[in-house]
């Protein structure tokens, strides 16, 4: 009967997706597939459930919309399965209840995801409804209002919903002249102007076979999976032509930005410099995060600002890279009264652990954590053919599941040190949204 | 990934997941459920998956929100989280540390009929974490030291549930407005005023009443066998002593309800009105035979994706809603929930919607369902089933859920089996019998004009 109520709130999920990193326990075998067409997709096999899962990522996301018109590849994103080919929005959508077929397609910052489940029974059928909605979308005109006014009801909420307050601030301070800064939904101005043509524009430009990362899991074999990829991706263009994209620099570090809002608990979003995935340091500075503010109960941040002293339900640190830039992401919440003072305890907790770094057991402790958490996200097709993608894009090679273990054990005191020295190098941006005048410092300032 | 089209409050969310994953079944290839009781009453459910050396570990407690006394709103979810502070064998932290250190995830969750404690871990760390969960089943330490903190960690869950929401609060009026008599109109988390006041006696004489193996069942999901897991319950839990035996759990029932009820709840806040409705409907548990099946067919023919009829009428042919659906909540002890919801476009108010609400829901009632409807809904329900058996801790929830709330393990295996006997007649009975306003209430959630616009930056 109604919600559970869980001891910590379901960050966990966000996190390991922004973690995608890894260790052996996982018993996966990968093969690699390429298509009589050429296209390559990394297949685990696996018989035991009559299920297909398909991932795949392409380069161009949010970063691809037009600087005035944010939110377009969001939209679009919306409209793949809502009418393609000969089929309106219902007949496609009639066609994928009826097999069962589940299809999902997003923006990312970077990248455009893309997402197949389908019983093996039903895999053709599938397989031709995803090659209808990437290949011959229609973006009919009834549709595309249809999901701009649900895409516009979403952003009114938004604009009084603290935490969305909260990121938006936070992200158009950070990067005010970067696609970063630009919500990946858009805004109450931008999405009214979105044109057909603009949605076009987008998928046009994206949808391509350079780029393309493919993870397959389920009870299919090689020979089976080749033609069916390229009759999803055989016929997009070799190449896309995306925008280029400016490196990013992260601004307004060291300062604390306050909005009025009359809610009983305040929304504290933090962030700084983060570091790159491709940096040989980068294990280092996840297991620093890890002991910081991981998602375990027993990080530093955890037991301080939650266990000891009761401030706040769920607070958080993870590290961010995109492809642009680095960062390392927090947030909180605590009631309006206290945000100042958790707000110092998290600034010098981290403090204290860049400055000192881990003990040793922390950091044995650590390692022996984030070695066997890494099996967990091999236990179903679905975060299988994720783990997949993510370790294409992220470019670690088809053996990393293997060696991510020893590149863990290996990672010293002095590493951790080291790299300690450049996460949040030049401060954090925070943004406190709630009610301020129950708050004692809403000046600017540390 | 999944493109949410029905926008629902995220206090329903959770219930629709749960109703789109009814059990599993024994006709499908279902893995190989074994099912056996120790001698000192603690039930066992053991569902193997062999394809990661990765077990799922849940102990499930027959208490929850509607088990509290009157006025100790909230003290189910509280011993939940003070569960987490330590036993005299094993201090505060050293379980969720050794968990923390072997790379597990664990966590625990509380709802008006059960409460739950889980870890994910490798397969070989099975019999510690078996250990440590029978160890606090019965050997709970609390001071005070602990328990303070902790009350306000619980308040600060309510502040990010429920209070910094306008929506989370209207659904939280609907049910206490739905209940006349039930402690289910209750919230789960409590009423912050009780909440407050809950203290460390209060915890632990709830947990010396309710936390007993014979209260409890044991779901154990992954790379594992029923022998290994018979002989590791028995070497663990078999040595927890019972420390009281519990009467059936008989809470107050409703009357009969003859009013049509709608509550409003307007705050500065909302810039996106919406409505939620709430049915008092039969569970799976107080269902006569077909019922709940109907029930849950019927949920998914009115109310769920783009092809339903709230859907494709309100949105895409009538166009005055952004989103519509339904959802049934058919896992429950006593009567339950049958809901539907909406969102109206700009120019379009709230009793317009409601109105066109009921329009749909009678031509349903009315007419009755198709055939391809029909067959539709079915295949989704049984192919959700089938999806389900990738994943392990959803089979242990499923299972976890279902015998928490009146449900057989041979009941749970059936549920597909008898989901695919249902009728279009059952279907429209059931929209004609419950679907009946008088045993609802409809929240609507609007902008409160009176006070200043809030001032944002």
């Amino acid at each position: 009967m109604t919600m559970p109520v869980t001891r910590l709130s379901l960050l966990g999920a966000v996190l390991a997706a922004a973690l995608a990193c890894s260790d052996p326990a996982a018993a996966t075998k990968i093969e690699r597939v390429v298509s009589p067409g050429g296209i390559e997709a990394w297949l685990v096999r696996e018989p035991a459930v009559p299920l297909i899962a398909m991932d795949f990522a392409m380069e161009g996301g949010g970063n691809q919309d037009p600087a005035e018109k944010p939110g377009v590849g969001h939209l679009a994103s919306s409209l793949l399965d809502e009418g393609a080919g000969d089929l309106d929005a219902r007949a496609f959508q009639q066609r994928m209840d009826r097999s069962a077929i589940e299809l999902g397609f997003r923006v990312a910052r970077d990248d455009f995801r893309g997402s197949l489940r389908v019983l093996r029974d039903k895999t053709d059928e599938g397989f031709e409804l995803l090659r209808l909605a990437l290949n011959a979308p229609r973006f009919d005109t009834d549709a595309i209002e249809r999901n701009r006014e649900q895409v516009l009801s979403g952003l009114r909420r938004e604009t009084t919903s603290p935490n969305d307050i909260g990121s938006r601030l936070w992200w158009r301070t950070a990067f005010p002249d970067h696609p970063y800064g630009r919500p990946l939904n858009g805004t109450l101005e931008s999405v009214p102007l979105i044109s057909r043509d603009d949605l076009k524009a987008y998928t046009g430009r994206v949808f391509a076979r350079d780029k393309l990362k493919i993870g397959v899991v389920g009870d299919i074999d090689a020979t089976t999976l080749g033609p069916l990829l390229d009759k999803v991706f055989g016929a997009l263009p070799a190449k896309g032509n995306r925008a280029s994209v400016a490196p990013a620099r992260m601004e307004a570090m060291g300062r604390r930005l306050f909005v009025d809002l009359k809610v009983p608990q305040a929304v504290l979003n933090f962030g700084g410099i983060g570091i790159a995935r491709k940096d040989p340091d980068f294990i280092p500075a996840f297991i620093l995060n890890h002991i910081m503010g991981g998602g375990s109960f027993s990080s530093r941040l955890y037991k301080e600002v939650r266990e000891k002293r009761g401030l706040v339900y769920s607070v958080y640190t993870y590290l961010l890279p995109l492809d642009e830039t680095a960062l390392l992401m927090g947030g909180t919440q605590t009631r309006s009264e206290k945000a100042d003072e958790t707000l110092d305890l998290i600034q010098a907790e981290i403090k204290q652990l860049i400055d000192s770094g881990p003990t040793a057991d922390e950091l044995d402790k650590a390692k022996s954590y984030l070695k066997g958490a890494y099996a967990l996200n091999f236990d179903t097709s679905t975060k299988i053919a994720g783990q997949l993608v993510q370790i294409q894009l992220d470019n670690l090679g088809i053996d990393y599941i293997e060696r991510r273990g020893a590149m863990i054990d290996k990672v010293t005191l002095d590493d951790i040190k080291r790299v300690a020295k450049r996460l949040l190098d030049g401060g954090i941006l925070v943004t406190v949204v709630g009610r301020t005048q129950d708050n004692p410092a809403k000046k600017e300032g540390g | 990934m999944k493109k949410i089209r029905i926008v629902l409050p995220a206090v329903f969310l959770a219930v629709l997941v749960c109703c789109l994953c009814a059990p599993i079944s024994s006709s499908i290839a279902a893995p190989d459920v074994t099912h056996f009781t120790l001698k000192n009453g603690l039930e066992v459910v053991v569902i193997p998956d062999r394809r990661t050396p990765v077990v799922t570990h849940m102990v499930w407690y027959r208490v929850g929100a509607a088990d509290e006394e009157p006025g100790k709103s909230g003290l189910a979810h509280f011993l939940e989280h003070l569960m987490f502070k330590g036993t005299a064998k094993n201090p505060a932290g050293r379980f969720s540390r050794v968990v923390g250190t072997i790379g597990g995830q664990e966590n625990a969750f509380t709802s008006s009929d059960y409460t739950g404690y889980y870890q994910r871990v490798s397969r070989d760390k099975l019999k510690e974490m078996m250990e440590f969960e029978a160890d606090r089943m019965t050997g709970l330490v609390l001071t005070d030291d602990v328990v303070k903190p902790e009350l306000n960690v619980v308040l600060e869950e309510q502040n990010q549930r429920v209070a910094n929401s306008p929506v989370a609060k209207l659904g939280e009026e609907v049910q206490a407005a739905l209940y006349l008599n039930h402690p289910y109109g209750r919230p789960v988390i409590g009423w912050r005023h009780e909440i407050e006041k809950l203290t460390r006696d209060d915890a632990l004489a709830f947990y010396r009443k309710f936390y007993t193996p014979n209260n409890a069942i044991l779901v154990i999901a992954g790379d594992v066998t029923a022998d290994e897991v018979k002989k590791l319950a028995e070497e663990t839990y078999g040595k927890v002593a019972r420390v009281s035996e519990l009467p059936p759990r008989k809470r107050p029932q409703e009357p009969e309800q003859r009013s049509v009820r709608t509550v409003t709840l307007s705050d500065p806040r909302v810039a996106q009105p919406s409505l939620q409705r709430s049915y008092l409907v039969p569970s799976i548990a107080t269902a006569k035979a077909g019922e709940a099946e109907a029930l849950e067919v019927l949920s998914h023919i009115l109310g769920s994706g783009t092809n339903c009829r709230l859907y494709t009428t309100l949105v895409m042919q009538k166009q005055i809603a952004v989103s519509a659906g339904a959802w049934y909540q058919n896992s429950s002890l006593d009567d339950t929930r049958f809901g539907v919801s909406g969102t109206p476009r700009p120019n379009v108010t709230l009793p317009q919607l409601d109105e066109a609400i009921d329009a749909v829901i009678a031509d349903l009632a009315d007419k009755g369902v198709t055939a391809d409807e029909l067959e539709r809904a079915k295949s989704r329900l049984v192919a959700e089933t089938i999806y389900a058996q990738d994943n392990q801790a959803t089979l242990a929830r499923w299972f976890g859920g279902g015998m928490t709330t009146g449900s057989t393990v041979e009941g749970i295996r059936a549920w597909p089996d008898r989901i695919k006997t249902v009728t279009a007649d059952q279907v429209r009975d059931a929209a004609r019998q419950w679907l009946d306003k008088r045993r609802s209430v409809t929240g609507f959630l609007i902008k409160d004009t009176a006070r200043p616009e809030e001032k944002r930056s």
